[in-house]
Order: C-alpha cells, then structure tokens, then sequence
C-alpha cells in the first residue's frame, strides 16, 4: 500500500508540473494581456504596470520567478484585484464554493442513488418512467436555464428566499438546487442500470432462494454492488462541484471560485489564471486518489497493483 | 454494517454543518457602524422612523479592484469613490463644477497657478482633519511610478507630474505644494480649460497621509479605510457585498438625508433585475437592454434615461482598401440609419450621433456644445450612393471586393445586433456584403493595437465635462489613435486647445478640429450613450452627472 501511495504521489507531481508549464506557456501565448483596455493607456503608464508585475522580463526568467514562488505557496499578486492576492482569493473563495459544492452533494447523494435504485426496482413500471424523467430533465437542461427558473418563481415569489447574494443558509438553497440537479440526475441513471445488472445476477438469485428477506437483499447485496460505479464518478464529480459552477455562481451572485475560473482568463489575470488552474489540478488529483483507495474497502476483488487480477 | 454506517455519519456530520447555517464569509472586520439615524442631529429634515434606518439598497455590477483613488480604474470602483472621497471640485445637481473640499481657489494671470483655499470644517472619518498636505501626499502618490496607478496620466497634467512618473524627473520636481494645511498651490504644464473639473475626478481624490504612510494596506478592509466624503466603507465582503454609511464628520452630513447604501456585487443583470422586481433593490443601474426597451415602451416611470458623455462608432482602417478612400468612408457613413439604430435596435434612449462629442456639454458661452458646432453627420442614401462609387472607381475597386471586408467586435449580444443592422443597411443601399466576426474583447483591443482588422467597433466614455476628452482621442500623439488618423492641421488644433485657458480660442479650435474629423471620417459614429437606471417611486433626490454613475449623495427613501 505505501509503495503505491509513493508511486502515486510522485507521478502526482509529475503531471502537477507538466500541468504548471503547459498552461504556463500556453496562456502567454494567447493574444491580450491585463492591463490592455479600451481608451487612454499611455505607453509610460503600461510600462510601469508591466514592471510592477515582472511582466517585463523574458518569458523564460517569468517561469523560474514563478516557480520559485509555487514552492513556496505563494500564487502571487493578483493582476486585476489590487486588494486581494491570488491565495487570499482562493482562500476565500474556496470555502464558499466547497459549501455550496458539498451541499449540492448531499442532495444529489441522498437522492440520485435512491432514485436510480427505486427506478430499477420498479423497472418498467410508473416509478421508473418519473424517475427516469426527472433525470433526463435534470442532464439536459442546462444549469443557467435551471437557476434563472428558480429565481423567477421561487426567489421572487418567496421573500424569504433571496435572488442571489450570499451570506446566511437561505442564500444557498436554489444554488445548491440547481447545482445538485445534473450530478442527482446522472447519479440516478447509473445506479439505475448498474442496479438492473446486479440484480440479474446469480448471487441475488442465490440469496434470495436462501430465504433472505427482499429488503435485506436489496441493502445489504444490490446497493453495495451497485454503488461502484457511482463511487468511480464520484472523484471527479466531487472536485467540479468544489471548485464551484461558474455558471451557477454568476447568475446568483456567489463570491466563490467558479467564476475565478473564467473571468480570470478574460482579464488575462495570468497569476489567477495559473492559481485556479493549479488549485483545481491539486484537488482532482487527490480525489481521485483518495477515489482509487476507496475502491479497495469496498471492494475485496478490486487490488491496487497488477498482482492478483 | 460498519461501513454503511461510517457513511451515514459523515453524510449527517456533513448535513449538521451545513443546515446549522455555518455559512463561509469572505469577509473582512466591519468598522463600527456609524451612530444610527436618531442620533444624528437634523435641522428641519424628515427625522425617520424610530429606529428605521434609510438605506438605498442597489448593486455594484463587479468587485472593485480597489478602493483607494490612487489605484482605481474603473465605474466599479468610481461609483463607491464618489461617494466615499471628495476633491477639491465637485459636480452639482446641474452638472456645475462647485466647490467641494475647497472654498476658494485663485487662478493666476497665466492660467498656469491654481491656489485653492480648503474649506475649515472638513474632516476625516476618523476625525482627522483634511488639510493641503493630504493632497499634495495624494497626487504625488498616485504619480509614483512603483505604484504603477492605471490613471497616473489623469495628473500628467501637473508640472512635472508625467516626468516622474516616466521616472525623468524627480518627486520635488512635481509641481504640487501644501502652503500651509488649508492652502495647496498647484502649477500646470499648460493652461487647461478644464483643469477645475478634473480635480472633481477620482484620481485626485485626497488621501489620509497620516493613515497611508502608516499601513499600506489602508484601503484594503472596511475596518482600516479611511475617507473624507458624505459616507464611510463599513463593510466589505469581497465579491458578495459592500456597505457605505453616512459619515458624521462630512461638512454636509446634515443635508444628507440617506444614513447609508447597501451594495451587492453580482455581476448578472437578469438576475439583479428580478431582485428589483421582487423588491429587494430600490434603485438599479445597469439594467438588462430587453427591459430598458419594454420600459420605455411602457412610459413607466421607474425608469430613467440618464445622459452620459460616450459615444459608440466604428473604426475604419486606412491601411485596407478601399478604407483609405475618404469618399468611400463618407458612403458608409452617409448610408448608416442611425434613427432606426437607436430606435429600433439600442432601445435604451440612445442618441444618434451628430459627430464625435456627445451632448451635455458647454461651450465658452454656456450654451450647448453641439449647438454652436452643428450636425457633422449627413443621412442620405443618393449621395452616398455616389460618392460611395466614385470612391471605390478612385480605388480601381468593385462593391464584390468588400466581401473580404469584415466588421470586429467583442462579443455581447448588443455590438452583434448593431453590426447586424450596419451590415444589412450597407448591402440594401451600397450593394456589399462585409462579414461579422465576434472576437474575446481583448483579442480586439490586442488586434487593433496591431492594425490587424478592417472595421471594428469602439467606444469612448468622457472622463470630463469638456470636448477635448473626445477630440484628443485621434490627434495623432495618442495612445488610442487606432486609426492612425494623421492628419497635421488636426494635430495643430488639438494643439493650440490644449495650449491656452483662453476659452474662446479653445473652443473655436475644437469646433474647426471636429469638422474637420467629420470631413475626413476616420471613424463612423453611430450614437452617443446613455445611462438608463431604475428607481422605485418612493426613491427621490437622485442626479446624474453626465461623467458619472448617478449620485445618491442626497437621494431620500419616502416609503
């Protein structure tokens, strides 16, 4: 296990690395930059700006400056926000979207499997065609649509429910709502199809002709073995969710890091840029780890090296 | 079992902490508010019910880049600055350059010494008084060329101010001087008209010098920012909301009728719009373009069309043929239905352009502007039919080489349906067709830095109340010359303008230099800007200067 943990974090810092260059580059390679804008900008003026954050050096010196300080921690200055650095951002920013990210989570946990387990059970019959069309709603409509409707006939309607903003419990429930809905709906479909495939096994026949009662059979075999699926999205759909829909916190004005993401790279600000990237490379990675090993306490057969397979 | 357990705890940890409301802030200490409203003498003005608090409740489109005058940059920042700071000018309800921090001010024979004399009562809101030496800190600073300040070249009008901040000249050769702390003595490199008006723009807001040399992050936090305007930053969560409230300490406070304004920040129209809707905004700017339209359909009243000195045009690129023709560039201009732009298409209560300098400005005389220059900008299809062709045969070119020729503009559905239309209306009565491209705004900017485009959209809003901000954009010194427009008589009006505080001289020279721009039409305009906002009938008292977002200084809520 540790050998692997070991192996694990080094190619983690390999491909962290190749992640830092390749945006690096590609980012300087794109045309604009921060401090270009419509209307008077004397050439002394962008100079001094430029000077100010070292982008009058060579591309190359810019590099190693900025690795030097990656080790260190430090993102740098901000281009654009003059009264926050890039780690006060992300530290900001950060907890506000892991909340909203995190509560969306445990509605589509609490409901996406159940749903997908209820439809499968029910297969072919009422339940499954409800639940089944509340998931095809909930992976395509996309999740602008979602929050704008939500506004308009809860938020408005609702004094209590404010249209956006942040800053007490009630400020996070349609966002969370209108986030939770494409991972809840996507979480039902493949627990619904990944219950159906357990279900027609032989160890379900098997327990059942024991004389294990239905209930236990469906929580105690089914569920387990279903859920492994859903497990496997669950890295990665945890860390889009951390790390904040874009979308969802523009429409409802939420100060997390989602709209870090894209603002950024249409201001050109290039520390912010690189911070978000690398912030958000750092938690997939992890997950994803932390999904591997999981896998392995759930279940037996699955080994994490090439032994035994 | 154990496991199935092991996850139902954490998913209920998980729900404990997020349902006991643990919300995350981003931010930071507020400062102690501002005594309440019943204690706040009043002298003959409505005392409020007891206990209610008057706060406007509106949005700030974007987070501020930053608070402090010296840094800022922009409407995000300048709407809370002009609320917070004051300079030694301000803009009255009728678009008067007033005496704001100052009482007096003397202007020597040359035009080139201002001496202001500070008003007596003003203060801080820590209580410090606002003397001469906190603006003579303030500009000096904001020239420094290490604090790099985006708006340093607003002060390049200071003797010496451009040649420290170039790093040529020493911080002593900056031509500002505190006489004693209510007497500032400024020198200018050349008479300016406006230079009265300029001191009413953010960049020359004073600053606490006590305050900043002590803590360089003054202006980073509500708890440590300090200014010398009818309100005080109390509270700012970055990103999610900002609070102002009245600032006792202001000379004016007792005419203030407000106790404070309370900002959100998000950044989605739609979305601020239905919380105006639903009532939790009193006053809005920044209102989506398909509700400005329906409203003025409507006549309601909420709305307001609030004038501003911008104008909106195209850039033609004399480097493309047959762009270099002037004949051709008059066609396109003479062919463009500005009336059915703005009527049909902006629906904000846009203005059709008359030339480049928008209204709302005054002349030597007082008089309006435009009416003492005239209407520059000719609609009619048959000349410019003509002079369109003969332009093109000059140019030994065809209407099918326009194909190639592209309209740039950054994406936003506005720009795309206004290039839509000038598209449309050239190929009904020109008989070309020249393509769209939509592009990242600052791969536009980026693009035509480098002349790499055909036409493309542009737009300039005043940065003050004179024509020069307008006509300075094309001589060809400029750093916002796209155009490269370059024309040595135009530069010789611009000249003589900038030269001398003689007003007549002045203004003559900027009349001649915008006929003569028309004549030449280096750039199309398509209208002049306006600024619609919404208010709720129990919101009055508000004015809109036309360099400025409206000011609520004296706005009262009389539900």
């Amino acid at each position: 296990m540790s050998r692997y943990l070991l192996k694990r974090t080094i190619m983690s810092i390999i491909t962290l690395w190749t992640i830092v260059t390749i945006t690096f580059f590609l980012m300087h390679s794109i045309p604009g930059d921060p401090f270009r804008k419509e209307g008077k900008m004397p050439v002394s003026v962008y100079e001094n700006l430029l000077k100010k954050y070292g982008l009058d050096r060579p591309l190359s010196e810019q590099y190693v400056i900025y690795l030097k300080n990656l080790l260190k921690g430090d993102f740098g200055d901000s281009m654009k926000s003059k009264v926050e650095t890039v780690n006060d951002m992300i530290r900001r920013g950060f907890p506000v979207s892991a909340y909203l990210g995190l509560e969306a989570l445990l509605i589509a946990l609490v409901f996406g499997p159940a749903l997908g387990a209820l439809a499968a059970l029910y297969q072919n019959k009422l339940p499954d065609y409800i639940s089944m069309i509340i998931a095809i709603i909930g992976i395509s409509v996309p999740s602008f649509i979602m929050g704008t409707v939500l506004i308009q006939f809860v938020a408005k309607n609702v004094s209590w429910i404010p249209i956006g903003g942040w800053g007490e419990f009630r400020h996070t429930i349609l966002p969370a709502i209108a986030l939770s809905l494409m991972p809840l709906a996507y979480m039902a479909r493949l627990m619904r199809s990944s219950m159906l495939e357990v279900l027609n096994q032989d160890y379900i026949k098997t327990a059942t002709s024991k004389g294990i009662s239905k209930s236990a059979v469906i929580l105690k075999h089914a569920v387990r073995n279903a859920i492994l699926p859903i497990i496997s999205v669950l890295g990665t759909l945890i860390s889009n969710l951390l790390v904040g829909s874009f979308v969802i916190e523009k429409i409802f004005g939420i100060p997390g890091l989602g709209k870090f993401f894209v603002q950024s790279i249409n201001n050109r600000d290039y520390t912010l840029i690189m911070g978000t990237t690398i912030f958000y490379a750092i938690i997939l990675i992890v997950l994803l780890l932390l999904v591997d090993v999981a896998y392995i306490f759930i279940d037996p057969r699955i080994k994490l090296t090439k032994e035994g397979r | 079992m154990n496991r199935k357990f092991l996850v139902l705890a954490s998913l209920f940890i998980v729900a404990a902490i997020l349902v006991t409301g643990c919300v995350p802030k981003g931010g930071d200490t507020p400062k102690n508010d501002a005594p309440a409203a019943s204690d706040t003498p009043t002298s003959g003005t409505d005392t409020p019910a007891a206990g209610a608090a008057k706060i406007l409740r509106t949005n700030n489109g974007s987070e501020p880049g930053s608070l402090d005058p010296a840094l800022a940059q922009g409407t995000h920042e300048s709407w809370v600055l002009d609320h917070t700071f004051e300079g030694l000018m301000k803009l009255d309800e009728n678009g008067m350059v007033v005496e704001g921090m100052a009482k007096e001010y003397k202007v020597s024979d040359d035009f080139l010494t201002y001496t202001f004399t500070l008003r007596d009562d003003i203060k801080w809101s820590n209580g410090d008084p606002v003397t001469a030496h906190d603006f003579e800190f303030a500009w000096k600073r904001a020239l420094d060329p290490d604090l790099a300040a985006d708006y340093a070249f607003q002060l390049y009008y200071i003797k010496g101010g451009e040649a420290y901040n170039t790093e040529e000249g020493s911080l002593d050769g900056v031509a500002v001087k505190a006489l004693d702390d209510k007497t500032l003595e400024v020198t200018l490199e050349a008479p300016t008209g406006y230079f009265l008006e300029l001191t009413a723009f953010y960049t020359y807001y004073p600053v606490n010098k006590a305050v900043v040399e002590s803590n360089p992050d003054w202006a980073k936090n509500a708890a440590t920012h300090i200014s010398n305007g009818p309100f005080t930053l109390t509270e700012w969560e970055h990103d999610a909301s900002l609070k102002i409230r009245k600032n006792p300490n202001y000379y004016d406070a007792a005419n203030v009728p407000l106790d404070g304004v309370d900002f959100t920040i998000i950044d989605d129209v739609n979305t601020t719009w239905q919380g105006y809707e639903g009532g939790e905004y009193d006053f809005l700017v920044d209102v989506p373009q398909a509700v400005t339209a329906k409203l003025q359909e409507e006549g309601n009243p909420e709305l307001v069309i609030g004038g501003m000195v911008g104008t909106y045009y195209y850039n033609l690129n004399p480097a493309i043929k047959p762009l270099n023709n002037v004949k051709v560039r008059k066609g396109l201009s003479m062919t463009l239905d500005r009336k059915t732009i703005v009527e049909k298409i902006a629906q904000g209560g846009e203005i059709a352009a008359e030339g480049v300098v928008p209204f709302g400005i005054f002349d030597e005389n007082g008089n309006e502007y435009r009416d003492g220059v005239g209407q520059l900008i000719e609609y009619n299809v048959e000349e410019g039919k003509k002079l369109f062709a003969e332009g093109l045969e000059e140019e030994g070119m065809t209407p099918e080489d326009f194909k190639k020729i592209v309209i740039l503009y950054n994406t936003l559905e506005s720009h795309k349906k206004i290039a839509q239309a000038a598209q449309e209306m050239w190929r009904v009565n020109l008989g070309i067709e020249v393509q769209l491209e939509n592009v990242d705004f600052q791969v536009k900017l980026d693009r035509e830095k480098d002349g790499d485009y055909h036409i493309s959209r542009g737009g300039w809003i005043g940065d003050y109340m004179d024509p020069m901000t307008f006509i300075d954009l094309w001589w060809s010194d400029s750093s916002f010359n796209d155009v490269n427009y370059n024309n040595p008589k135009y530069d010789e009006l611009v000249y003589t303008a900038k030269g001398t505080a003689d007003q007549k001289i002045r203004f003559e020279a900027m009349r001649k230099a915008e006929k003569m721009l028309m004549e030449d039409m280096p750039v199309v305009p398509v209208y002049f800007y306006t600024q619609p906002y919404v208010q709720k009938p129990y919101v009055t008292g508000v004015y809109k200067p036309l360099v400025n977002y409206p000011k609520l200084t004296y706005a009262d809520i009389n539900r």
